[in-house]
């Protein structure tokens, strides 16, 4: 199943247990004629680690730390090694994964084929910008060792290529060093769209910036919201964690607001899994914010990042058709006439979003990349039975406002994007060059996986266009 | 850089809900109107027989004319082995299974003058142990994954033995308590099995019933099959007034039974 569970597919799951067992399914797979996919922890919010009756490689099971230099921030993983393994081993020693998604449950090997982006980009860039090195399996067999230096096309092609060019088998990271292991967070609300974008611009320079926008209403306070930015505490490195006892407090909380389990709280959510639920949820986010507006706290790194983690399973509240993500980003000059049109379109359409977060970023180098100077919007939706004919209405005209202004699409998250969308934004130069590198790593077309055929048929030879 | 196994019908897209299925014995009668009407409600199917030509001329039917997609694999269901290997293939090319349909059957003229071993052997390989072939494997991944449906097609002759297809009656009662024991097995799984018993159904076996007793078409049994598979029924007559007669039918003590000309 997906992450977002709207999407499931039957596949024959291997372990492989190294290299070797992964040569054997890569032969299996040829003579089959079947092709392969990878799977981390499956934390993609649609069907990129899913390959529907074919081959998929789950790879959670490679989960070692191989090297660590706590002396300049160094870390070589396996690429099933979870972002929450990474941070718990390495901040007790002043260190932190310099970008990091909203749960610690991807392992950094999903991380790097999705060159994701945390709540800093705008600061630090992408996951990949912190790949030192990686070692990476093609499909003919081959290993191949890339970094800056060292086969660099194939560097900046395979992170972000979403499973398509090899198997990252390891990484060297460079972390970020830290003092404390705290952030100082301080909460503005703003009263409509051009107040978040003002605010998130401004603050673009904190260490770290996100906005929650209320996506439930329209008129005059059409994109309020509240954002939150975060400055590392510098403090005497004494005051690093070295004991269990002080790396409890870096955990998220079991308990909401100290007394509700946290664990149950999936159960109470359901109940607003509605139209008049979320906006009650919005609304009240929205007026507490505002209550507390300018308010200034202290959280742990972990719990000001790992948002999605707060309530365990929460997700569930969304069964049985799960829930699925729209996010696009957009050019700077652009971002608040297309924000604003697609709240709009959300507010009026019969699925509005749950959830609305905006982030700031910057253009990247990679050769796969969703970045570029301006904002993204995530959009979260409940998926019912009797709302996909309309959701998947409402997500094509969005992509058409958002192709118009020149954004793009983050294929971590997607559920949706069909070809013509996915040609348009990434440009014929970037398909030509991808398809140069997929012919030079796998020329038998092995790698495939749902989301590979859904969104570039083309890749795999496939003359479909299903849009 | 093509693969030979993948097909657009097997694309799928996470927003757009595809419901697959196999009909084996889907080139006519029952299974042709079946995969008629599963198409006309969207379904994309694979359509095995052994006749290619009328396969090839239902799936353009279904292709051009219906909501569905179609594509056919030539199988021959006595030919056991090859299954495994087919349904590999076929769930391939669909891209999943939601629904499978054993709806392969034969039946030799209602004749209480022949005694045909061949005619017998046959009758059972293709009505009871085609399916042992096909719905192990079919049972089997709908238990993993913990949903799916099989749509089986027996008979209201198999309810009881019956003096002039002794090999029918018992082929599909068999059948029946086979399909009995996989539903059983199933539901505690969240796998749905429906067993279907027809009764007369205007299809090419019609004209080897001994007398017409109230056939309804094809199109119209498909329809009542279409209904108990929305409805998850497990066990259904079609159409329902045969549950009244079949119930009479199993009422009359044998020593009584054996004195009927049915």
């Amino acid at each position: 199943m997906s992450w977002g569970m709207a999407s499931e597919a039957c596949c024959y799951v291997y372990y492989p247990e190294d290299e070797n067992d992964l040569l054997e399914i890569f032969e299996l797979a040829k003579v089959r004629g079947m092709t392969v996919g990878f799977r981390g922890a499956g934390q993609s919010y649609g069907d990129a680690a899913l390959n529907g009756e074919q081959i998929l490689v789950d790879l959670s099971g490679w989960n070692r730390i191989l090297d660590w230099d706590p002396e300049n921030g160094l870390i070589t993983v396996q690429s099933g090694v979870t972002i929450a393994q990474l941070w718990r081993r390495v901040v007790s020693s002043g260190w932190w994964p310099p970008v990091v998604p909203g749960t610690m449950n991807p392992t950094v090997g999903g991380c790097a084929s999705m060159n994701i982006h945390g709540k800093n980009h705008w600061q630090v860039g992408s996951f990949g910008d912190h790949v030192v090195d990686f070692k990476a399996l093609l499909p003919s067999g081959k290993i191949v060792y890339c970094s800056r230096l060292k086969s660099q096309d194939l560097y900046y092609g395979m992170l972000g290529s979403f499973g398509m060019l090899g198997c990252f088998l390891s990484m060297t990271l460079q972390l970020k060093q830290i003092s404390s292991g705290e952030v100082q967070v301080t909460a503005l609300s703003a009263a409509n769209l051009d107040d978040l974008l003002r605010i998130i611009d401004i603050h673009k320079d904190e260490d770290y910036v996100v906005g929650w926008v209320d996506c439930m209403v329209g008129s005059s306070a059409i994109g309020r919201g509240i954002v939150h930015t975060a400055r590392h505490l510098d403090l005497p490195s004494q005051n690093i964690l070295t004991d269990d006892v002080a790396m409890s407090t870096h955990e998220l909380p079991t308990k909401i607001l100290g007394v509700l389990p946290a664990k149950y709280l999936w159960i109470f959510l359901r109940m607003f899994n509605h139209r008049m639920g979320y906006k009650i949820v919005n609304a009240v986010r929205y007026y507490l914010g505002l209550l507390r507006n300018g308010h200034r706290f202290v959280q742990s790194l972990a719990q000001f990042n790992f948002l999605l983690d707060y309530i365990p399973n929460w997700k569930r509240a969304f069964l049985p058709g799960g829930l699925i993500q729209y996010q696009c980003f957009v050019p700077f000059r652009n971002a608040y006439t297309v924000f604003h049109k697609i709240i709009q379109c959300c507010t009026n359409s019969k699925s509005p979003p749950y959830l609305g977060v905006v982030k700031r970023h910057k253009a990247d180098d990679f050769l796969i990349s969703c970045n570029l100077d301006g904002y993204s919007l995530a959009i979260d939706f409940s998926v019912k039975d009797s709302n996909r004919a309309g959701l998947s209405s409402l997500l094509a005209e969005l992509d058409k406002i958002v192709l118009d202004a020149g954004g793009r699409f983050y294929f971590a998250k997607d559920s949706t994007l069909n070809p013509e969308v996915a040609r348009s934004f990434l440009g014929p130069k970037t398909l030509a060059r991808l398809m140069e590198l997929k012919l030079g790593c796998d020329p038998g077309g092995l790698l495939q996986s749902n989301l590979s055929r859904r969104i570039l048929p083309e890749l795999h030879g496939y003359q479909v266009d299903k849009g | 850089m093509n693969h030979p196994n993948m097909s657009p019908i097997t694309f799928s897209r996470p927003l757009e809900r595809v419901t697959r299925a196999i009909i084996v014995g889907a080139s006519s009668g029952i299974g042709e109107a079946l995969a008629l009407k599963l198409a006309r409600e969207g379904y994309v199917l694979a359509l095995l027989s052994r006749s290619e030509d009328k396969l090839q001329t239902l799936c353009e039917k279904i292709n051009n004319d219906t909501l569905g997609q179609a594509t056919y694999f030539v199988h021959d269901v006595k030919l056991t082995t090859e299954v495994p290997e087919l349904f590999l293939k076929v769930c391939t090319e669909l891209g999943g299974l939601d629904l499978f349909v054993y709806n392969a059957g034969i039946q030799f003229p209602n004749d209480p003058t022949v005694y045909s071993t061949e005619n017998d052997l046959d009758t059972f390989h293709v009505n009871l142990l085609g399916l042992a072939s096909w719905l192990n494997l079919v049972a089997r991944r709908f238990q993993k994954l913990k949903s799916g449906h099989i749509v089986v097609v027996g008979s209201v002759a198999g309810d009881r033995g019956r003096r002039g297809m002794p090999a029918y009656t018992a082929s599909k009662s068999g059948l029946h308590t086979y399909v009995e024991g996989f539903r059983n097995r199933l539901y505690r799984h969240g796998v749905v099995v429906t067993t279907v018993k027809p009764g007369q159904v205007s299809t090419s076996l019609l004209k080897n019933a001994d007398k017409e007793l109230w056939p309804i078409s094809a199109d119209l049994a498909a329809e009542y099959i279409w209904r108990a598979i929305k409805r998850r029924r497990m066990v259904v007559y079609v159409p329902s007034r045969w549950f009244l007669i079949s119930w009479l039918i199993r009422l009359i003590p044998s020593i009584l039974f054996r004195k009927l000309n049915i």
